[in-house]
């Protein structure tokens, strides 16, 4: 038997590196567990998730998500099974800039499809791809609640409305330019929580 | 027509920040509440004002509150739903962009007549931009002596936290909120037992949408009464509706409750007419998950009366011709828009956000969307077209949360209404194969929808 084998998904290898908060940034995070009653630290997990995804990689590891279980004193598992649940946790590794395209409904009334094609066109990925330089990603998501300024896409969740090609492109230079100067693709969590 | 209510101060420059929003009247309602009204006075003038869930579901606020256990020593808790993921709706988000105050000054109220400590605001975690606008306005309130222990000098404390979401359009759905809220994967709970009893923590908890909370702060400035006063019969007050979709003008709208729709989409204050002089083929009025009518349908009852803004008058007719109001995500089609190819994308959607607790959602989700993808791509057969009627037929009302519902009425009202678009995608696979366009496109058939009683507005 290789249960090794079956068990181990290849999103799940411990790879045993040590992460940790900057102590800045840990300093926010047990303020934002003490918002929950006492023994209810777990209710932090999704803020928590959405810091770690964003300070220590831009993607939770299997080690991320073990320390973000040890921070709140719970197990691993619980932490596996929510951040496999939702869909702006990545397992994978991603591009430094994630491009979010809404494909819903009102937003393809407005020609998310176009923007779609043309950002596979020039970025020559598919969804769920990223760039061989490791700056984009693609990724197709739904109803971002901004239907009335479609079509709309998200980059590091931050809104790009009322998107055509000509837009996209020099959205896609900046960010090129950013990558250059390793500036984020916008603000952070942690600075949202005061 | 009619005056804002909850946008009334919409324009004044700064309206975000503290100093502006007081100055301009704001947080009057709570001196009011708190200084001269017992909890229950205020839920009885929210009872008085007809106040109904703007969430969804329309169940009216003062009825919802009254259930609460008052009786359980718990901790009680008012979690706002700040999730906003239904396909077609962005009133809450614009609600929060510009008046975030108003929000928290909802929330002191409410949350004094609930005999609330703790208040969670949660908000999608896409709103990233507007926690940070959402915290700033709380960190205000507590500077200025309006959150926080013993608010405006009287035995009411109040914290207010905002939590976001990470990513989950089933979290929406109030009991996989809570979960989601207590650190969980968002599968919605079995009820009974209600929020109301065991919510948050097993504690009994209020669910309320962004929007219904926000109104209470003008219902206490004006009285319940006169709030009962606008708007039309069992629909009070005025409702933000999020326009989107073919037409000239795209945004968020207070209206007054009663409004002729035909009015909300050709009024130059508000929709503005179909974009590019197009023709009006039809409308989902009430965010994705409720039934779409044709044009005649969606302007004149099946009587024959004008169709009004208001829960009643949508849906009027029931399934067969009526809709619903729903969370006010109005999605308009002109002629060019293809019924099939947005059922399918809707479909597709649904199967996505389905949370996989129960079968008939979590497979049937997946069923329709693939028969609805080979009839949309040239490859249908006639017999899919009741095959999905079955399908949607036998999730409806045969799972835990309304999603499974919410997922069936879009196929199914297509169907109702259009049956004669997806039959010509099954006939000319040719045709659809190479073009994503309305059948109106194809230049063949009449596409006067199956309902018709004639399309006049064409
Ligand atoms: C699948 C699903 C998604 C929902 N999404 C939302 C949402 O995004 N926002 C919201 O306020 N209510 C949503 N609701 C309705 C809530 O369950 C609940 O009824 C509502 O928050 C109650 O508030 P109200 O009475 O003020 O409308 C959703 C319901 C379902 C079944
Ligand atoms: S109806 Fe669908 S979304 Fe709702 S609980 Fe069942 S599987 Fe989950
Ligand atoms: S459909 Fe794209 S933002 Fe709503």
């Amino acid at each position: 038997m290789q249960n090794d084998n079956i068990i181990q998904h290849p999103q799940f290898i411990r790879e045993g590196k040590q992460v940790a908060f900057a102590p800045g940034t840990l300093k926010k995070v047990h303020e934002l567990i003490l918002r929950y009653p006492e023994g209810q630290q777990k209710s932090a997990l999704l803020p928590l998730l959405h810091i770690a995804q964003e300070e220590l990689g831009g993607h939770l590891s299997v080690d991320i998500m073990d320390y973000v279980a040890s921070l709140l004193g719970i197990q691993p598992v619980e932490v596996y099974e929510v951040a496999t649940f939702y869909s702006m946790f990545y397992l994978d590794n991603m591009g430094k800039y994630v491009i979010e395209v809404c494909r819903t409904g009102p937003c393809a009334l407005a020609g998310s499809e176009q923007i779609l094609a043309h950002l596979r066109d020039v970025l020559e990925i598919k969804p769920g791809e990223t760039t061989p330089d490791g700056i984009f990603s693609l990724r197709e998501v739904e109803c971002l609640g901004s239907c009335g300024t479609a079509p709309v896409m998200q980059v590091n969740t931050e809104y790009y409305e009322k998107l055509t090609p000509g837009k996209v492109d020099r959205l896609l230079e900046d960010l090129r330019e950013y990558a250059n100067k390793n500036k984020p693709g916008g603000s952070t969590w942690v600075e949202k929580f005061c | 027509m009619g005056g804002k209510i909850l946008l009334a101060s919409i324009d004044i420059p700064g309206i975000r920040e503290f100093g502006v929003y007081r100055a301009s009247g704001g947080y009057a309602a709570v001196e009011q509440a708190l200084r001269g009204m017992t909890p229950a006075q205020v839920g009885n003038e929210v009872t008085k004002s007809g106040l109904r869930g703007r969430g969804g579901a329309g169940f009216p606020t003062g009825l919802k509150w009254s259930f609460l256990d008052r009786k359980s020593d718990k901790p009680r808790y008012l979690v706002c739903n700040a999730d906003e993921s239904e396909p077609g709706t962005f009133k809450d988000r614009y609600l929060m962009h510009h008046l975030p105050h108003l929000l928290i000054e909802g929330l002191i109220i409410s949350s004094y007549a609930l005999g609330v400590k703790t208040c969670y605001i949660y908000i999608r975690g896409e709103f990233k931009y507007l926690v940070g606008i959402l915290e700033t306005a709380i960190r205000e309130a507590n500077k200025n002596g309006f959150l926080g222990e013993r608010i405006l000098g009287t035995d009411f404390s109040l914290n207010i936290y905002v939590h976001p979401g990470a990513g989950a359009y089933i979290c929406g759905e109030e009991t996989a909120l809570l979960e989601s809220l207590e650190g969980k994967r968002g599968n919605p709970r079995i009820k009974p037992p209600f929020p109301a009893f065991k919510g948050l923590y097993g504690c009994p908890t209020v669910v309320n949408n962004v929007e219904t909370l926000a109104t209470v702060a003008p219902i206490i400035r004006m009285g319940g009464e006169a709030y009962a006063k606008i708007g039309r019969g069992k629909s009070t007050g005025t409702k933000l509706i999020s326009a989107c979709g073919n037409i000239n003008n795209p945004g968020v709208y207070e209206i007054e409750m009663g409004l002729p729709v035909e009015d909300f989409i050709y009024a130059p204050e508000y929709c503005g007419g179909i974009a590019n002089d197009k023709y009006l083929k039809a409308v989902i009025p009430g965010g994705s998950s409720v039934p779409i009518l044709p044009a005649d349908l969606m302007l004149n009852t099946a009587r024959g009366e004008k169709r009004l803004m208001t829960y009643e008058s949508l849906a009027d007719g029931e399934f067969a011709t009526g809709t619903m109001l729903g969370s006010g995500g109005f999605i308009v089609f002109d002629e060019d828009a293809c019924i099939v190819r947005n059922t399918w994308n809707l479909a597709h959607f649904y199967r996505h956000e389905s949370c996989g607790q129960c079968s008939p959602c979590r497979e049937g989700t997946g069923w329709m969307e693939r028969v609805l993808y080979r009839i949309e791509h040239g490859a249908g057969k006639m017999s899919d077209i009741d095959l999905l009627v079955r399908v949607a037929k036998n999730i409806e009302g045969n799972t835990i949360c309304p999603l499974g519902d919410a997922a069936a009425w879009p196929v199914a009202s297509a169907i109702r209404h259009f049956r004669r678009e997806f039959e010509y995608h099954v006939k000319h696979p040719e045709v659809v194969k190479n073009t994503s366009h309305g059948a109106l496109n194809y230049e063949v058939e009449s596409m006067i929808p199956d309902s018709g009683t004639g399309v006049n507005y064409w």
